[in-house]
């Protein structure tokens, strides 16, 4: 996606803040928060890990520098494979205006080794958040691949897909009661982008995030319905 | 076949204490997804898979499962071996892939879960 239409698109849906989390890279993260600037978007530098389990889990930072040092970690846990542009189709690097930079040439769509915990632990130690992605769908979620949440796995919050309902997800599986919900686009086309997520926070920043995960200080999250 | 029987025929390591092994096997079943180990496993089954995650055991005993063979010389954490260990799971590996392992068991005599008679029959009527 380019940034800059996924700037106007963002802003078409009136959000506030959105993460930019390619699989297992945060090459493209510095280019979309450069396409926001001057608008009224906080775009913050994330990632999508895929886990030894094959587990998708959200890492959220504030600063590209995080993403960047924790891609290095993540970078360091990939086999040391190159992408079949054939099969899996080129991964571009792009700038803020969309112009194509370079080839990423290294195999993202596989595992790194790290374990659901162990991504869960280092993305909270390097001060991110590290958030489930997608628990209701069939494949590389938590729920499917592992089957409950692994117990003391430090979450700071669940993601829902767009179709999926809270409610349900909630009578379903009462061990997920202590965790906040977060509903996102998990989008790869601009038309997957969704503002279903509420969150009341004074300034969209990780900490805030947290405290409103927490539901701490009047901080909150709350879920629309698709 | 007992447990004890699979284990030697297919030269499975056993990575956990030596109980339960000679507890008859009542099926078979494969998965790497636990959400469907979890819904079509049953009762006295092996479960084949390269899964070595702790949750493999809260759903193995959760189940009641004979044991677990983990395949692909995938490494087994030792706080899995020993969750194991405390709940009277065995788990076996071999450096095999599960296609192999699965196999064998066929020739073995062990019935997938979901075969005529096999598990799901005299569990649920499924």
């Amino acid at each position: 996606m380019i940034p800059p239409l996924i700037v106007e698109r963002a802003e078409q849906l009136a959000l506030g803040v959105i993460a930019i989390t390619d699989h297992n890279s945060a090459e493209n993260v510095a280019a979309v928060i450069e396409a926001a600037r001057g608008h009224e978007l906080t775009v913050l530098p994330g990632m999508e890990v895929q886990t030894r389990e094959e587990v998708h889990l959200l890492c959220l930072f504030d600063r590209v520098e995080q993403a960047l040092s924790w891609q290095e970690e993540v970078y360091a846990r990939l086999p040391p494979l190159e992408n079949n542009d054939d099969v899996f189709g080129p991964q571009f690097v792009v700038d803020a205006e969309g112009e194509f930079l370079r080839y990423n040439h290294r195999l993202l769509l596989t595992s790194v080794s790290y374990s659901v915990e162990q991504v869960a632990e280092a993305v909270e130690v390097r001060g991110g958040l590290c958030v489930a992605a997608h628990i209701d769908r069939p494949s590389y979620s938590l729920l499917a691949n592992l089957g409950f949440v692994p117990p003391g796995t430090h979450f700071a919050a669940l993601e829902l897909s767009r179709q999926a309902s809270a409610e349900r997800m909630r009578a379903q599986n009462p061990m997920l009661e202590r965790y906040a919900f977060i509903a996102s686009g998990d989008a790869h086309r601009l038309d997957e982008m969704c503002d279903q997520t509420i969150l009341t926070i004074e300034e969209p920043t990780i900490a805030e995030i947290a405290m409103a995960f927490r539901g701490e200080n009047g901080r909150r999250v709350k879920v629309m319905r698709s | 076949m007992t447990l004890r029987e699979i284990a030697k025929r297919l030269e499975l390591t056993l990575r956990t204490s030596e109980q339960k092994l000679d507890a008859e096997v009542s099926g078979g079943y494969a998965s790497d997804l636990l959400s469907c180990v979890m819904a079509k496993a049953r009762k006295g089954n092996v479960w084949v898979t390269l899964q070595s995650h702790l949750n493999i055991v809260a759903v193995a005993e959760l189940l009641q499962l004979a044991a677990i063979i983990v395949t692909e010389g995938m490494a087994v954490d030792e706080p899995t071996l020993q969750k194991a260990n405390e709940v009277g799971i065995p788990i076996l590996t071999t450096p095999a892939t599960t296609f192999t392992v699965v196999g064998r068991l066929t020739q073995m005599g062990i019935a997938g879960a979901d075969e005529p008679g096999g598990s799901w029959d005299k569990m649920t009527g499924q």
